[in-house]
């Protein structure tokens, strides 16, 4: 259905426990290079555990198993020799809520490069980062003020800048617009696409019509088994499987 | 199941007899809790009052500046000030690196196991040991098997026992209270444990770790059974020197004085009281000013 070949992130037959309860159950999924790709789902069905498990923050879990692997370039994500902090340094995340340091916001996207060292002048990359995340003109006169006094909506462009800064090669959205109003949902969707360019995203996302507006492709999960995976229109409006267009129109549940 | 507001639209002003009677129940309650905070705060005002009257016409310059002495009126508590601030300084300097460290290593590196558990409910556990037992484990292990003698060192390392445990308990509080996402966000960005905790997890919990520390300190200043304990001297007419020099503290002091029969060393005890008193008071609103800069950031 999709051609392989541009596969930057590839899960086979993933599965993963929290203690014995499997929340993610024999997943197969291609993330492909510059494209965006969509998780929806009801709540609970492992979407979170899933998009984790893309750059191992379910290690800071207790009790949280994994079969399968996790493929990026031919290399499993958990393998014993991969250090789970490189790892992290390729897939960045945006997490569902806004979470920025409680310091200023120059230091907000700075801390990721400057603890790394990655080259460059520091001042140009968070004005980049910042610029990219479309909050610059909000903050670039008060960039030394805390990141507490932002809005939500601020809050959170701030956290995909402070990704951003990092230049990761994938971009793990966990419901990043959740939190956010619709003028605010707005301008990430239009940065989403922006993005695009430079960028392989994944976006977990609860909302329907964001997910078919944004996304090239779309996973729809249910108890923690992916039932189809394929172009978004086809998902949408020609759905394979009758549980896909229950959800997606609407009739679920 | 129908759902119907249960008022069913009555107008106000018909309060049922459980509702006044509940009313009635709460200001009962009310008017307790005012009562018994009346009679803790009055019978502290009574004591305070007591020592004040007492103790204030003999605190001067020359109170503060002599030994003890077998006449009143040359009598000072300077031995007995200085013991105490060598005494808490030491402890400070010991408890708190050891403590702090082990309250970072319980709440982010320890693995969940049922071993850490077990730690953790045993320094609980240990917060609430009598200071005496502290007492006789510092006379047996630093006084006699490392034999360090009456000293100041021997002093300031049995009372780190007895405050490990709460500052401990009080950092790992203060430790947890940040945000688990903030640690998360950091991670996400390529930190490594070290850098999650020194950059992010210290400086958001110092403020708590050192008001913990200040109160745990303002405990072991009061203490005096593990100093009796370990054999700290009654009477000391000298200051100390160094961490192994011998030493005597305010509550031993104030002990003395007020086990003696002459009403003089009485009011003399209750003026070493005050000063206590003052250094208690001096540590406690350090903390506060602590608690209060970490806020404001
Ligand atoms: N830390 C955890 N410990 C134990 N079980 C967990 C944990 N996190 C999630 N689960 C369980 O795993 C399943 C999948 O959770 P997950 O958070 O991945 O769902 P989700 O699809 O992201 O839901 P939502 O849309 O509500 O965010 C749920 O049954 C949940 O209860
Ligand atoms: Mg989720």
């Amino acid at each position: 259905m999709i051609n392989s070949e541009n596969a930057v992130l590839e899960a086979r037959d993933v599965t993963i426990r929290y203690g014995g309860h499997a929340a993610v159950k024999n997943v197969n999924l291609s993330i492909y290079e510059k494209k965006i790709t969509a998780i929806i789902g009801p709540s609970g069905c492992g979407k979170s555990t899933l998009l984790r498990s893309l750059n191992r923050m379910n290690d800071f879990i207790d009790h949280v198993t994994q079969d399968g692997e996790i493929l990026y370039r031919d290399t499993n994500l958990y393998d014993e020799g991969v250090d789970p902090v490189e790892v992290r340094l390729h897939m960045g995340m945006v997490f569902q809520r806004p979470n920025p340091f409680p310091k200023s916001i120059f230091r907000n996207v700075a801390w990721g490069p400057t603890i790394n060292g990655l080259p460059g002048d520091i001042n140009l990359r968070v004005e980049r980062a910042l610029k990219q995340a479309a909050l610059w003109e909000e903050v670039k006169d008060r960039l030394d003020d805390s990141a507490l006094n932002l809005s939500g909506g601020q809050q959170q462009r701030l956290c995909i800048a402070r990704a951003l800064a990092m230049e990761p090669e994938v971009i793990l959205m966990d419901e990043p617009c959740s939190a956010l109003d619709p003028v605010s949902t707005a301008r990430i969707e239009d940065l989403l696409f922006e993005l695009k360019q430079n960028y392989t995203i994944v976006i977990v996302t609860h909302n329907m019509q964001q997910a078919s507006r944004v996304s090239d492709y779309t996973a729809f999960m249910e108890s923690g088994t992916l039932i189809e995976y394929g172009d978004t229109d086809q998902v949408f409006t020609r759905p394979k499987q009758k549980r896909t267009e229950d959800y997606v129109t609407g009739r679920f549940g | 199941m129908k759902i119907s507001p249960s008022t069913n639209g009555d107008s106000l002003g018909h309060r049922s007899a459980s509702l006044r009677r509940r009313h009635v129940v709460a200001s009962l309650f009310k008017a307790l809790c005012i009562g018994f905070t009346l009679f803790a705060v009055s019978v502290l005002g009574l004591l305070i009052a007591q020592v004040g009257a007492d103790g204030l016409p003999w605190l001067d310059a020359q109170f503060l500046n002599n030994f003890p002495s077998r006449f009143p009126e040359k009598a000072g508590v300077k031995s007995a000030l200085y013991g105490t601030l060598w005494v808490v300084s030491l402890t400070a300097l010991i408890a708190l690196p050891m403590g702090v460290l082990a309250a970072i290593y319980l709440e982010d590196y320890a693995p969940a196991s049922r071993l850490t558990r077990v730690i953790e409910i045993n320094i609980a556990n240990l917060a609430g040991v009598p200071s005496i037992v502290y007492g006789i484990l510092g006379l047996a292990i630093f006084v006699r098997f490392f034999g360090l003698e009456r000293s100041v060192l021997a002093g300031a390392m049995t009372m780190s026992l007895l405050i490990l445990p709460v500052i401990i308990i009080s950092s790992k509080e203060a430790i947890r209270a940040v945000p688990s996402s903030i640690r998360l966000a950091a991670y996400a960005v390529g930190a490594t444990q070290w850098q999650v905790v020194r950059s992010h997890v210290l400086p958001a919990a110092i403020p708590g770790i050192l008001t913990g520390v200040i109160l745990a300190l303002s405990r072991a200043i009061g203490e005096t059974a593990p100093l009796i304990m370990i054999g700290a001297l009654t009477y000391v007419a000298f200051t100390p020197e160094g961490p192994m020099d011998e030493f005597t503290a305010l509550p031993i002091q104030i002990f003395n004085w007020a086990s003696r029969p002459q009403a003089e060393f009485h009011e003399l005890a209750a003026a070493g009281i005050i000063v206590l008193l003052a250094v208690l008071l001096t540590m406690n609103a350090l903390a506060v000013l602590i608690r209060y800069k970490g806020t404001q950031k």
